[in-house]
């Protein structure tokens, strides 16, 4: 597994009517974090959820545009959608464990239900994937009796990413992953994702805290009304940034 | 002088307790009939029960002694094979509504089933005598079982629907984003989630079904003796409680209750079973 970058072009998003994405192009950089920024409703979480091909699951959705991962045309013709999110794994805002699957299953569940069966091998992936994800010492001794969705909050999150790193994507995208979290899970979070950078993972990640993306990401894009703003290196956006707006916002003046 | 505080908390309590000595009074309401029912069947029927009732076929009329067992047999055969086209069906559908059924299909679908939900009974045996009954030349448990497993669909399928929208759309993600297909979702992730309800769901359709007489009068028909082969009338207990209640002997009234005793049993032994089964599965902290 090795990371790969992301190229985005003319990238349109729409729900019904509304157009939720604007021409959004971006050079997402291979085995960094991203972070995406921007107030409430700026299509942040729209834009990664069309690097995955999530957004089209929504009904009555429309993308345009172009992306590409590496070398593989997200939206090229006869791509199919499962491939590609078997490449580019999600983590979501809330914690989503399978609710009747015990933490072993829901950590497998990206191999099993894909037709994967060697125990053994299970096994292994299962325990690397909990330990990425800091959570092995605090489950190993209830990995096949309890669910997942007994796991405290911030526990479930990291669960999750355990579940979407087993299956060894080439990217990880995490929409606001900490943001119904408490600090000390926050914490752990972003702990976690200089971890899966080390690992050689290409990370994206949405969010509404500044610091988090200021403390995380090499590179930041600002995102507003579902256009991109400004993209460049973290420390340029939020020292030095090249737009106006961009400014208003990390100092806080609006959103 | 009152403080008024207290009367305000005097005036709480006097409306929480009203409200408390209606939802209990509600509350007998609905179980009070149940117990009645219960009571009754099980005073008037537990005389008769013994083991000639559950192993023996009826005696000639007349003659004292003789069972339900074929009836039994065959009311279970019925049900079995009832749920057999029932369950498949009803589930199905209710995943199709569900899961593919936001537009104009899901909707003639979704009415369909509501419609067929009101059927009276004995139409729906008279459409089993007509598709199969007509066709073989012969009444039979085969078609008998039709008309039960027809009787279910509805009730499951729009139960199950219920039950699967309440998975939350976020379960779904997850398994999407983790480059699952959609069907082995639907399949291993979502049905997995609602397995209790759906469970639910098709133990309300048997419990149902399995008290139904009129769709069994000209398909299933009644049998005095054994039944050989789903290809030949069948006694059953709704059948043969109905046969025995309008005689005009004690003797046959026994037998009566007992059979509706031992129908009860069979339906809550039946629910409690697969209810034991379904939560055998579930796993410490499952929701």
């Amino acid at each position: 597994m090795e990371g790969a970058g992301i190229h985005v072009k003319d990238l349109n998003a729409w729900f019904g009517p509304k157009q939720a994405l604007f021409n959004i192009a971006m050079e997402i950089p291979a085995k960094k974090a991203t972070a995406i920024i921007g107030p409430s409703g700026c299509g942040k979480s729209t834009f990664v959820r069309c690097l995955n091909r999530m957004h089209e699951t929504l009904p009555d959705t429309r993308v345009e545009g172009k992306v590409s991962i590496g070398e593989l045309d997200v939206y090229g013709k006869g791509v199919s959608p499962v491939w590609i999110r078997r490449r580019v794994g999600m983590v979501f805002q809330r914690p989503n464990p399978f609710p009747t699957m015990s933490i072993y299953d829901n950590v497998a569940a990206g191999l099993k239900l894909n037709g994967f069966r060697n125990r053994r091998e299970l096994d292994v992936v299962v325990e690397r994937s909990l330990r990425h994800a800091a959570l092995w010492d605090e489950v190993k001794d209830d990995l096949k009796k309890k669910s997942g969705a007994s796991l405290s909050g911030g526990q479930q999150q990291r669960l999750c990413v355990a579940r979407g790193i087993a299956v060894k994507p080439e990217v990880l995208l995490l929409d606001e992953p900490a943001s119904a979290l408490d600090p000390i899970s926050t914490a752990k979070i972003e702990d976690l994702i200089f971890e899966l950078k080390k690992e050689q993972y290409t990370i994206v990640i949405v969010t509404h805290n500044m610091q988090q993306a200021a403390r995380v990401a090499e590179f930041t894009g600002f995102f507003l009304l579902g256009k991109m703003i400004e993209f460049d290196k973290t420390e340029k956006v939020f020292t030095n940034p090249s737009d106006k707006r961009t400014e208003d916002y990390v100092t806080g003046r609006f959103g | 002088m009152l403080n008024p505080r207290q009367n305000i908390a005097l005036h709480r309590r006097l409306q929480n307790g009203l409200a408390l000595g209606l939802i209990t009074l509600a509350m007998l309401v609905v179980t009070v009939p149940l117990f009645l029912i219960l009571g009754t069947v099980i005073s008037r029927g537990i005389h008769g029960l013994n083991w000639s009732f559950l192993t023996q076929i009826p005696k000639p009329i007349g003659e004292v002694g003789g069972g339900m067992a074929n009836a039994i047999v065959g009311s279970m055969t019925l049900l079995a094979v009832a749920s057999l086209i029932g369950v498949p069906l009803g589930v199905g559908a209710g995943v199709f509504l569900a899961e593919y059924g936001r537009n104009k299909w899901g909707n003639i679908v979704r009415f369909t089933a509501d419609v067929l939900n009101g059927v009276p009974s004995i139409v729906i045996g008279l459409t089993a005598y007509a598709l199969v009954v007509v066709v073989q030349k012969h009444f039979s448990m085969l078609a008998g079982s039709v008309a039960l497993g027809i009787m279910m669909i509805p009730t499951i399928c729009r139960t199950t629907e219920e039950v699967l929208l309440l998975v939350p759309q976020s379960i779904r993600e997850a398994a999407l984003g983790l480059g699952i297909p959609k069907w082995r979702t639907i399949l291993s992730v979502v049905l997995r989630t609602a397995s209790s309800g759906i469970v639910t769901s098709i133990m309300l359709a048997f419990a149902r079904i399995a008290g139904e007489t009129a769709p069994l009068m000209f398909t299933a028909f009644g049998n005095q003796y054994w039944s050989k082969s789903v290809n030949q009338p069948t006694a059953a207990l709704p059948l043969q409680i109905f046969t025995y209640a309008v005689m005009p002997y004690d003797e046959a009234h026994q037998q009566a209750w007992t059979g509706a005793l031992v129908l009860i049993a069979l339906i809550m032994f039946t629910v409690i079973f697969f209810r034991f089964i379904a939560s055998r599965g579930a796993i410490k902290g499952a929701s």
